[in-house]
């Protein structure tokens, strides 16, 4: 098992190498000029010194390795002399936003809670509301509760964030005016009356992520709690006498629950990585509102970095989601 | 030498398919919907870019059945123009999406040489964050492809270009998987022994069989696609303005949201309603084309 956990971690090494580069080439070799916005006025010598200040000057494989320099060995310094209060890094040259001239990651640490907070809980409550369904729907297959719950989750699988987080400020914010439909970071939690104020201003986006991670959790619930309830297995704990309880939620569910584990931490870098459409509905200033301000901005080492830290994430959680299998399910032994 | 794919068989998964009521429902649904897109604009003969400032924020009326925009525009009619590139997009992208992973999936699965390579190349790919990579693309191509092709073309092509490149994968594997399977089977061997082409063997033998799951994803592929480009279009990347698709409506009516909030109805509906009968169809199609569990074995662990 250790083994096979450290070979797949050297394994992702290169593999992320190659997407690292995939990004920056796909950055860099873009047309289109980081310098497009500054004023005709500016004299041509100017604007070079200015394309040199920015790093611009050098060929593609220098910016590259000075890229994967910084983001490997320097930023790591930084955080350990910030932990451990070593100098570490001294005044090494850190990934450089070009939009706000301060390091990259001090950005992402900024703005990291919020995403997680919104992002975080909706997963949590997204999966906490799915469960139950979809135990439910498979165990009464083809009943009226199975029938709606299916439509219920098609129709949140297939509504788009876009459309519903408006429709929710549409109902709850203006309508009927009981949401405020514009999130606000700056509010900070002191006593009771601001909590619910912070609760009240997370409740729309919450939801609408929510029902989009009940959608896809429970449809994939149902799928495997019916595939277990046909076993065997099933069948020998009933005739041996168990009450229904015992063979639902402790056989048939433990077993179901090894597929639905490994779906749902393949999900988990979205949470990370923010959700771009519904923080941007609800101007929720979190990870996801950070990319896309970037990516219109055109601040290439903010989206180079913060693409690269979702696919480091991603790759983690499938080598996690590989092991958990293997952990969880006796049969599949990786050697 | 049997043909696997005898009418027969066809005429089964068509019995399967139509007892699945939601699916026929879907796929009803979504066949009206084209069929509106493609002809309400030679029905309903209202230019969709025709500005009329006196009759701006109007409510329904016979006139305007889904009423105005800011500009005084008819919402129905660009409503119906905005339906026309949306579902073209989503039938192009899923196109160009089924054709590089049904490509990717065959030479996998047929020519072992490549196996190894294509397939660290798929997963490579699914480890790509590719919304984000998706939106850089797009906002870093969008004003050269414009120039080249006019603004309407050039996106068109962008988008589409975009989607296929990042929603291949699923594909590719799926079509491997069944080209491994039926490479095994005894009427390739048998083919093989009368001397049939490697082209003559892709297109007459494993192309008609690994046909089922390629449908459902192409199926699926549609709504992914539509989906994306509404998103890439309410994020302000997608069409530029003077184009409305589903996506650029909702975009352009959330502006609006305190004042004329029902406005952002209509084509957020479009969207979801279209996405919700292809998901069904897709569902239906998955029912009935799905072997695994019609084999009711006991000892299938």
């Amino acid at each position: 098992m250790l083994s096979y956990a450290l070979r797949r971690v050297a394994m992702s090494v290169p593999a992320l190498l190659v997407t690292a580069l995939i990004i920056f080439l796909l950055l860099d070799l873009a047309p289109g000029d980081p310098m497009a916005q500054v004023p005709l006025s500016v004299p041509p010598e100017i604007k070079e010194r200015m394309r040199e200040a920015l790093g611009l000057g050098e060929p593609t494989h220098i910016r590259f390795g000075k890229w994967l320099w910084q983001f490997f060995a320097v930023e790591p310094m930084v955080w350990l002399d910030a932990v451990l209060g070593t100098d570490l890094a001294q005044d090494r040259q850190r990934v450089i936003s070009w939009q706000t001239r301060s390091p990259v990651m001090d950005i992402v640490v900024e703005r990291m809670p919020q995403t997680l907070w919104v992002v975080g809980m909706a997963y949590v409550l997204g999966i906490l509301v799915a469960l139950p369904i979809g135990i439910l729907a498979a165990y009464r297959q083809y009943s009226v509760f199975d029938q709606v719950g299916t439509l219920l989750t098609l129709v949140g699988y297939s509504v788009p964030p876009f459309f519903s987080g408006v429709l929710a400020i549409v109902i709850f914010s203006v309508h009927l005016g009981w949401l405020p439909s514009i999130y606000d970071t700056t509010h900070r939690v002191t006593d009771w009356h601001s909590f619910t104020i912070q609760v009240r201003q997370m409740i729309l986006p919450v939801m609408v992520l929510a029902v989009q991670t009940t959608a896809q959790i429970s449809r994939f619930m149902r799928a495997a709690m019916l595939d277990s309830l046909r076993q065997d297995y099933v069948r020998t704990a009933r005739a041996k006498g168990l009450n229904e309880w015992t063979v639902v939620l402790v056989h048939v569910l433990r077993n179901s629950m090894i597929p639905v584990i490994t779906i749902i931490a393949l999900g988990l870098p979205q949470v990370f990585g923010g959700a771009i459409i519904t923080e941007q509905i609800f101007k929720v200033n979190g990870l996801g509102q950070l990319l896309i301000t970037s990516i219109m901005a055109g601040d290439l080492p903010m989206v180079q970095t913060v693409t690269f830290m979702l696919a480091v994430l991603i790759v983690a959680f499938n080598i996690v989601a590989d092991l958990l299998y293997g952990l969880l399910d006796p049969r599949i032994r990786h050697d | 030498m049997t043909e696997p794919a005898a009418p027969g068989r066809n005429r089964a998964l068509l019995r399967r398919f139509t007892r699945h009521r939601g699916a026929v429902a879907g796929a009803a649904v979504f066949l009206a919907i084209v069929a509106a897109v493609w002809l309400g604009p030679f029905l309903w003969r209202v230019d969709p870019a025709a500005i009329d400032i006196l009759a701006r924020n109007r409510g329904p009326a016979p006139a305007h059945p889904l009423g105005t925009d800011q500009l005084g525009r008819d919402m129905l009619a660009r409503l119906l123009a905005g339906g026309r590139i949306s579902v073209a997009v989503g039938l192009a992208a899923m196109a160009l999406s089924l054709g590089l992973g049904g490509l990717v999936g065959l030479l996998a699965g047929w020519v072992r040489w490549l196996d190894g390579g294509l397939m660290r190349l798929t997963d490579l790919f699914l480890s790509l964050p590719l919304l984000p990579l998706l939106l850089v693309m797009v906002m870093l191509f969008r004003e050269s492809l414009a120039a080249a092709f006019g603004p309407q073309t050039g996106i068109f092509l962008l988008i589409v270009f975009a989607i296929g490149i990042t929603s291949w994968m699923p594909t590719a594997r799926l079509v491997r998987a069944a080209v491994l399977e039926i490479r095994e089977r005894d009427f390739i061997l048998a083919a093989h022994a009368a001397g049939t082409a490697h082209v003559a063997m892709v297109t007459r033998h494993i192309l008609p069989n690994v046909m089922s799951p390629v449908l459902v994803s192409a199926t699926l592929g549609i709504a992914n696609a539509i989906v994306t480009e509404s998103a890439l279009s309410f994020l302000g990347l997608g069409f530029p303005p003077d184009f409305p698709t589903w996506g650029r409506l909702l975009s352009d009516a959330t502006v609006y949201l305190q004042t004329h909030p029902g406005r952002v109805i209509w084509p957020g509906a479009a969207i979801s309603l279209t996405v919700l009968a292809i998901n069904y169809t897709g569902d239906g199609l998955r029912d009935a084309l799905d072997t695994r569990h019609r084999m009711t074995g006991p000892s299938r662990i």
